[in-house]
């Protein structure tokens, strides 16, 4: 660790119009290092990592601090000075690849024109580069990839496409913005490997943002944890993870799923502070399980806190082991409340000579769902989970087998739409959503939207729905003071929750719950997972959980079921499929999942 | 913008006022709207005396804006003469916003085949041009405003169809309509309490430019003798009155070609600047001749 640092940050600071959104971040990076920036939505992850290229969000400017690349300042120079260095000498991959690359235009004309600017290449002498950057992203045949246009690759396609442009310039440092967001899982651990590969081979240094911290566990040797724009911790992976020195590194780490763990993952209570009206000590203090009266008053500066680990506390844990995973008495097995048998969906697709031709989603799907237990339903996109949930709410007619509803001792078969089903049917089934930005009405105030399933199914006159929608949001620990506020004033986690008060609005006995957690950041994740358990078993209902995540399904289903092209390939009891998958479909979804290490 | 908490009107209207252009147009229909509503309390004559002594008289201290080929006072005619379009205009936007709208969103969230049929259905009656359906109905009901309101209301709700439709589509496929259909509410409300408060703003905006669309068709109407029947005076017919004499008595044609273009372009500055305020795309396409 002699060579000198290709990339130097120092006292970084950039803001908008009163606030600051990166606040004092530092770190070095020497040839061939990687650095995972870790933080939440909001953290000012994404800002650092524009910065370090010169570039600044609109509305926000470079306030104090430097950034250096190879000993030149990168900050207050002119575009032109940068050009030739960006996607140069530093490149930057972004978050969504399928958008950052032209759409109107084909791969290899866009990585030549990469070329164009940073090497002098003649025109055969780029062809052959091309191909040569298409091979080294492992494209399978480059020559053909370099004649497609974006939309004709896969989601994983476009990403390595994107890496190559990236490479062209021959970078020494290359930053990535949450490079696998969007990726399933295994087409993700395939990226990570050949970044991984990169790193090793190519000797170029990475800077990596991502929400995921089993991303950054798997890519980088470094991790700096970002809170509320400040850099709370830096040091060594795996070391930061397995004995964090922040409070708030530690909460992060205890926030993530594990399928090794037992139990729910644990919350981080309240919420990030807000830029505009930080509090005066340490920012992470009003939401600190070891906050000291000294916390409060004075910010604590980034410290050399045990060897290569700096910390801002004032008093860092690195004595502590990490939380314990709290552990969870299984549900009782209720009676038999939701029968699915041989349900097959499809979609009509115009076809030629103006027929249609039938797609199979679903292809004869078969299972059960007990009083109070929670299935989970897990598959990559496009496996059908989705889909089936969707049939069961009644939006999408299925074509063949049934779906049966037990209540009262009654065994009620349900129409195959929700228009056909009478409300008794309707209210027992609650959908909720993955992105409460859309499936909250925009235009509404909590209350009125709390209100539309208490006056649909039980006529609750206007003088008390008031009082009812209030108790509903204490259920999901909200303040009563949010029920005049629109859903745009609440943070993602908040309006989730009201997306949740509103289903068990309907007295539900059974929930559908579609990705809920997708869009949440991990700390979120973990407290809306927490309410849905508590909420199940305190009114006794039952749910099916589906997500794309086996982790997240793990900690919260008490049976799996797998799906794969459509099909169940295996359920069983959520402890024993994670430990003893049956199927080599199970199994390889379990070695794509990136465990940070405990 | 669009999917925010829709801006109380107070709002809007300072928005509105602060920019320039909005601020031109909403003084110019503040101006129209303060005159048409105290007109009858201050024309300084009757604006159907025809005085046969003063015919075609320059502006003066006794006629302002002069006189007509009859006579009659310019300047009373003038500030009179927007009443009644303004009215059947008012009445005919609100028929037309009503109807259209209704149709326009329940089309759009039942979707599927009653959507393609009523839509075709729509298309064949816009390709009727609505002046002769207008001659039509004078010709069998007399010229009159009662006559009037009906058929522009019918026939610009037609253009309001499309609007409503268009903007409604942008919303039935989120999840947030999709939640309230698997609930079980009727097609009805979810029509009203899901779609209706996010296309609330463009409806507005659209119902205004309705509003100075219909003005002008019935001007025209009035100026082809269908519209607004003398002696209540309209700037349609004035026009149209003082067309032959345009050379001997300008001041006959110019205030109320003024006072009708004034309101029109008063109108467009004002709903332009509204329609920057609450992020709606307005629609430019001028139904009509």
């Amino acid at each position: 660790m002699t060579a000198p640092p290709q990339l130097e940050v120092e006292n970084l600071q950039v803001g908008g119009e009163g606030c600051l959104v990166v606040d004092t971040v530092s770190f070095t990076l020497r040839p061939g290092e990687s650095l995972g920036i870790a933080g939440e939505s909001g953290s000012g992850k994404s800002t650092l990592l524009l910065s370090l290229m010169g570039l600044m969000r609109q509305g926000l400017r470079h306030v104090g601090g430097s950034v250096r690349l190879n000993g030149m300042p990168m900050l207050g120079q002119s575009d032109a000075a940068l050009a030739a260095v960006r996607g140069g000498k530093i490149a930057l991959i972004p978050q969504n690849p399928a958008t950052a690359l032209n759409p109107s235009r084909r791969i290899g004309t866009q990585i030549s024109e990469a070329l164009l600017l940073h090497s002098t290449l003649d025109k055969a002498g780029r062809d052959v580069r091309v191909l040569d950057l298409l091979g080294r992203v492992r494209l399978p045949e480059p020559a053909v990839a370099a004649r497609r246009f974006p939309h004709e690759l896969s989601g994983g396609q476009v990403q390595r496409a994107a890496i190559a442009m990236a490479l062209a310039g021959e970078p020494d440092v290359l930053l990535l913005d949450e490079p696998t967001t969007g990726l399933d899982a295994s087409t993700q651990a395939a990226l990570l490997d050949l970044l991984v590969d990169l790193r090793h081979r190519g000797q170029v240094a990475m800077v990596c943002v991502s929400h995921d911290l089993g991303v950054l566990a798997r890519l980088c040797d470094r991790i700096a944890v970002l809170y509320a724009g400040a850099m709370i911790e830096e040091g060594p992976l795996p070391a930061v993870l397995t004995r964090p020195g922040h409070p708030y590194t530690r909460a992060l780490a205890a926030s993530i799923p594990r399928l090794s763990a037992t139990g729910l993952p644990l919350p981080i209570e309240g919420r990030p502070p807000s830029l505009f009206d930080l509090p005066p000590g340490c920012r992470f203090a009003p939401r600190c399980a070891f906050v000291q009266d000294a916390c409060r008053d004075s910010r604590p500066a980034l410290t050399l806190a045990g060897p290569d680990r700096r910390v801002a506390c004032l008093y860092p844990l690195t004595t502590l082991a990490p939380a314990a995973v709290q552990l969870d008495a299984a549900a009782e097995q209720g009676a038999p409340l939701l029968a699915v048998e041989d349900l097959s969906v499809g979609y009509e697709q115009p076809g030629k000579h103006g027929k249609t031709t039938r797609r199979s989603v679903v292809s004869a799907v078969s299972f059960t769902v007990a009083r109070g237990e929670v299935l989970g339903l897990v598959g990559e996109s496009g496996s059908g989970k989705s889909t089936i949930l969707r049939a069961i709410a009644g939006l999408a007619a299925p074509s063949s087998g049934r779906i049966a509803l037990m209540r009262d001792g009654q065994t009620e078969v349900l129409a195959a739409r929700s228009t056909g089903r009478p409300l008794a049917q309707l209210r027992s089934i609650q959908l909720i959503f993955q992105n409460p930005d859309a499936s909250l009405n925009p235009r509404h105030r909590i209350l009125d939207l709390l209100a539309q399933p208490l006056h649909l199914y039980e006529k609750v006159p206007r003088s008390d729905l008031r009082a009812k929608a209030a108790e509903l949001l204490a259920e999901v620990r909200l303040d009563a003071a949010m029920l005049d506020r629109m859903p745009a004033q609440l943070s993602g986690g908040e309006r989730q929750r009201v997306a949740i008060a509103r289903a068990f609005a309907a007295g539900p006995d059974l929930l559908l719950c579609d990705e809920i957690t997708t869009a949440l950041d991990v700390s979120v994740q973990a407290a809306v997972l927490h309410l849905i358990r508590d909420l199940a078993r305190k009114h006794d209902v039952a749910a099916i959980f589906v997500s794309h995540d086996l982790a997240v399904v793990r900690a919260i289903a008490d049976r799996i079921a797998v799906l794969h092209n459509g099909k169940v390939v295996e359920t069983n009891d959520a402890r024993e499929l994670c430990a003893r998958p049956l199927e080599s479909y199970t199994r390889s979804l379990i070695d794509s999942i990136l465990e940070i290490p405990a | 913008m669009r999917g925010v908490a829709a801006l109380p009107v107070s709002r809007v209207l300072r928005d509105v006022w602060a920019q320039r252009s909005g601020r031109i147009g909403m003084v110019i229909v503040g101006l129209h709207l303060a005159v048409a509503l105290a007109a009858p309390l201050i024309v300084p004559q009757d604006p159907a005396f025809q005085d046969a002594g003063a015919m075609l008289q320059s502006p003066s201290l006794t006629h302002w804006f002069g006189t007509d080929r009859l006579g009659r006072d310019v300047f009373s005619r003038t500030l009179l003469g927007g009443r009644e379009a303004m009215l059947i205009a008012t009445i005919a936007t609100v028929i037309a916003m009503v109807w259209g709208s209704t149709l326009g969103i329940l089309v759009a969230l039942i979707g599927g085949r009653t959507d393609a049929v009523v839509m075709r259905f729509v298309d064949a009656l816009m390709s009727i041009p609505w002046i002769l359906l207008v001659m039509l109905f004078v010709a069998a009901l007399g010229s009159s405003s009662a006559a009037l309101v009906p058929v522009l209301g019918f026939s610009y709700g037609l253009s309001v169809v499309y609007l409503a439709r268009a903007a409604a589509l942008d919303f039935v496929a989120r999840d947030f309509v999709v939640a309230a259909q698997a609930r079980g509410h009727s097609r009805w409300s979810i029509a009203v309490t899901e779609l209706l408060p996010n296309v609330r703003d463009s409806l507005a905006v659209q119902g205004a430019m309705q509003w100075s669309w219909i003005l002008l068709a019935v001007s025209s109407l009035s100026f082809l003798g269908m519209g607004v029947a003398p002696p209540t005076p309209d700037w349609g017919q004035m026009i149209a009155d003082a067309r032959g004499i345009m050379q001997r008595a300008p001041w006959a044609l110019i205030w109320p070609m003024l006072a009708l273009s004034s309101l029109v372009i008063g109108m467009n500055l004002a709903v332009d600047a509204w329609a920057r305020v609450t992020g709606v795309e307005r629609n430019r396409r001028v139904p009509g001749p």
